[in-house]
């Protein structure tokens, strides 16, 4: 086995027979390890296109929308002034998981990517928890087409602005249009046109019975005015204004409904960033790695392959003018790296915080982390010491209570513990994100829609897009909608800020 | 196994349809930034692409999210000297790395730059000259498009000896060829073949049955060789269609007054509007000359940086640019030919005695040849005689006439617009 092999190609200039060879000794190896992947769907692209499959959400197809022209636009600028670089790659978790390689690339390149995308991250959307119970890889791309078709046939029967309107408004909401706890059904294109007509009855009626305007009777209208709705706070805001808006068309309804669940479907991959990159990036390294031992590839190829490596990893200071913020893919490369370390050639330390671990099988230790965590978990359960002195983390407190900023724990022996939290903290969305969630409607009243953003260490909201938010809201709910800040009990702050006006007259928003 | 795709040719501009959703929700921005641009452009600069810049607060699409306040903690990365406990001054400017966890930075925030993006040369002049449409140029162009011309298109089977194309037509009898005989080679393929296994094999070969390959072989290679080097099916013709030319030849006479009157900032806002004009006509029609004519006692005809720069003093008498005009467009301009236009700019100063010629020669003489006259005065002092002549003018020939005042940069652009808005019928 120690026969070394002849390298597949010595010049860095690709061929799609070279790609197919690199493909399939990538795979080999990558069945050796272990990694249970879709089919890979690879497309070779131009750079223009990258720009195109960027400005789209990195989807292969996308209902049109003028944010998307704005991030071409943007996305174009940058890079032909050479302030950006494109990404070599793109992926989908879709199945056959699809794959863009640009063709700009050189060979090393190519396979760095399809070592990446094709085998690491489509081993990640495979195997990891939450992609397997949140997403549906095999329906995504059918769905954004009927969608696509749906917006465009939205488009033509009630005009570009109709629709826009509401895209706009759903947009705003879009990371309030997710359920976090609840596994949500399985999206379906060919169900969702049968299912729409139903839905459409179905609404209507229910919608009916709760807007009652048939007086009641007065004694039951104390019992009335108690009782909220919803009875318990609605998290997810796109789906109760779908539900229970009472002045929506069911076209409108339908836009609203489109755009959860393309917003349900990236939710994981919000969730599981730094796994997702280090998965990948510690899966291209390892790789070709071993295809380097083999003797597939040459010194050259090694070396142009290791600096490409080195920039993806790299992570600037925190007082560099570099730094925004860490980066996803050295967090989660050093961490799986540090596992199979751990693994192999645990330390006494090692030991001691991962008595588990140490001296374990390594491919079945990174296998597991990878299938069980999201990044929240994944920091709290593996983050090592080792990693924490390596990148020289330390955690600030910034409490507007005081006129400093205090140094929390550092990567020292009595900070370990709390910095590690601190950090998979900082990857928790529902800290990351306000928690507002629907808190009750005045069905008996103005029908005004009341949110509550359920405050986290008293941070309160940015006033600015709050108020443009709350037009949005209102936009789609068809009423007045309210938002209160509540820490604890307290109710800290509300939107609109209560300034002297009448009702507020529907107007189109073009920012103020 | 992978799947490789060549995607490489697929449509590259799928983001078209949002980029202009984009251009078409922010209209009124875009617009404004074209008119910047344009204002700050010298004249033989117009003609191309731009930099459009918006500010960014107007395209925020907003989102919920954390506003600065409350308790944060973050961690970061290359700690040098810090330990815990240390305590410093909160920097100013707001929470360092507060936003920078967000990655798009696309909303909110203080000191933002500008949306910035290009926009190509087509569509800032669409932008600049939407709504407007020129004057009498339909009627122009329906009574004089007889004017045809030849363009290719492609290739055909049928055509006149002179247009052969003799690289395609060769190339259709090769393939023809090719085509016709590849039962006969394939035949010899195989009868060579046989021949080669007998060769090898000289004990079992058959004397005869290798002659008689050979004549076969022979027979097939004649064959071959009677199918036509090229026939008439293969020639191929370049093909040429026409197509009507409409008149296309404009000249825009560029009339000013450079008497002392004129300062240069009245001289620039005139270029301004001249440079517009160009830029309008040189859209509708293919060719565009320009004579520059500068006044002030007397007219002269003049090159275009003399006409912007060059200075001189003396009285005013327009007449004499209208008659130099006027000349000029007989001697070398036939409106049969050409579409003529005149556009002139003063600060209103004439000599009194000198408007009623003025009328006249515009009335009787040029009203008549060109295809629109305007007039605009660039002055924030009273209207003097020639205004209110002019005035009469427009009053009786409103299709082709039009006279409009300036007061100050930001005049020029609507003032162009109203000039040639569109005008029904």
């Amino acid at each position: 086995m120690t026969k070394r092999k002849q390298p597949l190609s010595t010049g860095s200039e690709w061929s799609f027979e070279l790609i197919q060879s690199y493909d399939r000794e990538i795979a080999r190896i990558a069945e050796k390890f272990r990694l249970d992947t879709y089919p890979n769907q690879i497309e070779i692209i131009s750079s223009e296109q990258m720009l195109d499959a960027y400005a789209s959400v990195g989807m292969p197809l996308m209902y049109n929308h003028w944010s998307y022209g704005k991030q071409f636009l943007s996305n174009q600028q940058n890079y032909q002034r050479g302030r950006m670089g494109l990404a070599y790659e793109i992926v989908i978790n879709s199945n056959p998981c699809i794959a863009y390689l640009m063709e700009e690339n050189s060979m090393p390149m190519q396979a760095l990517v399809i070592a990446h995308a094709c085998y690491g991250h489509n081993s990640f959307f495979k195997g990891n928890y939450l992609f397997k119970a949140w997403t549906d890889a095999d329906s995504i791309i059918d769905y954004l087409l009927f969608a696509k078709n749906y917006v465009a046939q939205c488009e033509e029967k009630y005009g570009i602005d109709a629709v826009e309107d509401i895209l706009d408004a759903c947009h705003a909401l879009q990371h309030q249009g997710v359920n976090r706890y609840q596994r949500p059904r399985p999206i379906s294109a060919e169900e969702e046109k049968l299912r729409q007509k139903e839905r459409q009855e179905y609404i209507q009626r229910n919608l009916n019975d709760l807007w009652r305007t048939i007086p009641q009777m007065s004694d039951e209208d104390q019992a009335q005015d108690d009782r909220r709705f919803p009875a318990d706070p609605e998290e997810n805001i796109l789906y109760f204004i779908e539900k229970n808006a009472p002045l929506l068309e069911t076209w409108q309804r339908e836009l609203i409904r489109i755009v959860r669940k393309v917003s349900q479907y990236f939710y994981p991959q919000r969730q599981t960033q730094v796994m997702n990159e280090g998965w990948a990036t510690f899966w291209h390294y390892t790789i070709l790695h071993e295809m380097y031992d083999e003797g597939l590839v040459t010194e050259g190829f090694i070396m142009e392959f290791l600096h490409s490596h080195s920039n993806v990893v790299m992570q600037p200071g925190f007082d560099s003018p570099y730094f925004s913020g860490i980066n996803p893919y050295t967090l989660g490369f050093n961490m799986f790296c540090d596992i199979r370390r751990i693994c192999e050639n645990p330390t006494d330390e090692d030991r001691a915080w991962f008595p588990d671990l140490a001296g374990s099988d390594w491919l079945e230790a990174v296998h597991y982390a990878m299938e069980n965590f999201k990044d929240e978990s994944f920091i709290l359960q593996y983050l090592s010491p080792k990693v924490m002195r390596d990148m020289h983390l330390f955690c600030l407190k910034d409490d507007e209570e005081n006129p400093y900023i205090e140094v929390g724990p550092i990567h020292n022996e009595s900070g370990y513990r709390e910095l590690r939290q601190a950090l998979a903290a900082q990857y928790n969305l529902g800290n990351r994100e306000p928690n507002i969630q629907v808190y009750n409607v005045a069905t008996r009243g103005d029908r005004s829609m009341t949110l509550r953003h359920f405050m986290h260490q008293g941070q309160p909201l940015d006033a600015g897009s709050t108020t443009e938010i709350l037009k949005h809201c209102r936009r789609l709910w068809g009423f007045d909608v309210h938002l209160e800040s509540v820490d604890g009990d307290q109710v800290k702050a509300v939107f609109p800020e209560a300034e002297p006006k009448k009702k507020a007259p529907r107007r189109k928003n073009k920012a103020a | 196994m992978s799947i490789v795709i060549d995607r490489r040719l697929n449509a590259k501009k799928k983001s078209t349809v949002n980029r202009q959703r984009f251009l078409r929700r922010y209209k009124n921005h875009v617009k404004k930034a074209v008119e910047q641009v344009v204002n700050q452009r010298s004249i033989t600069d117009v003609d191309r692409g731009g930099e459009i810049s918006i500010p960014t607060k107007d395209l925020s699409e907003p989102f919920f999210h954390h506003g600065e306040g409350g308790a944060t903690e973050r961690v970061y990365p290359g700690n040098k000297d810090f330990n815990s406990g240390d305590r410093f001054a909160r920097p100013r400017g707001g929470g360092g790395g507060g936003g920078a966890g967000e990655g798009q930075a696309s909303d909110g925030g203080e000191g933002m730059d500008d949306f910035v993006f290009q926009i190509d040369r087509e569509e800032l002049l669409e932008y600049l000259f939407e709504d407007l449409e020129l004057p009498n140029l339909v009627e122009k162009e329906l009574k004089e498009s007889s004017d045809y011309k030849l363009k290719r298109a492609g290739f055909t089977n049928a055509g006149s000896p002179d247009k052969i194309n003799i690289i395609r037509s060769l190339r259709g009898a090769h393939a023809r060829r090719i085509a016709l005989s590849g039962k006969e080679r394939k035949e010899i393929r195989e009868l060579k073949r046989e021949i080669r296994e007998m060769e090898v094999s000289p004990e079992t070969t058959d004397k005869e049955r290798v002659e008689a390959l050979r004549a076969r072989i022979r027979e097939l290679n004649a064959k071959i060789k009677r199918l036509p080097f090229i026939d008439e099916f293969d020639l191929k013709f370049n093909n040429m269609v026409k197509v009507p030319n409409p008149s296309s030849k404009a000249v825009m006479f560029c009339v000013m007054d450079v008497s002392g009157s004129m300062t240069r900032d009245i001289k620039d806002m005139a270029k301004r509007f001249f440079m517009l004009l160009y830029m309008f006509l040189e859209r509708s029609y293919e060719t565009v000359e320009l004579v520059f004519i500068r006044h002030h006692a007397e007219a002269r005809e003049c090159n275009e940086h003399d006409f912007f720069y060059a200075r001189e003093t003396g009285g005013t008498v327009v007449s004499s640019a209208l008659k130099l005009s006027n000349e000029i467009i007989d001697e070398r301009y036939s409106p049969k030919d050409w579409n003529i236009y005149v556009a002139q700019a003063s600060d209103g100063d004439n000599w009194e005695a000198d408007c009623a010629k003025c009328d006249d020669l515009i009335r009787n003489k040029i009203l008549s040849k060109v295809q629109f006259f305007s007039y605009v005065e660039i002055t924030d002092r009273h209207h003097q005689a020639l205004w209110h002549d002019y005035k009469a003018i427009e009053d009786e020939h409103p299709d082709r006439f039009a006279i409009q005042h300036i007061q100050e940069p930001g005049d020029i652009y609507p003032v162009f617009r109203k000039l040639f808005e569109k005008r029904e019928a």
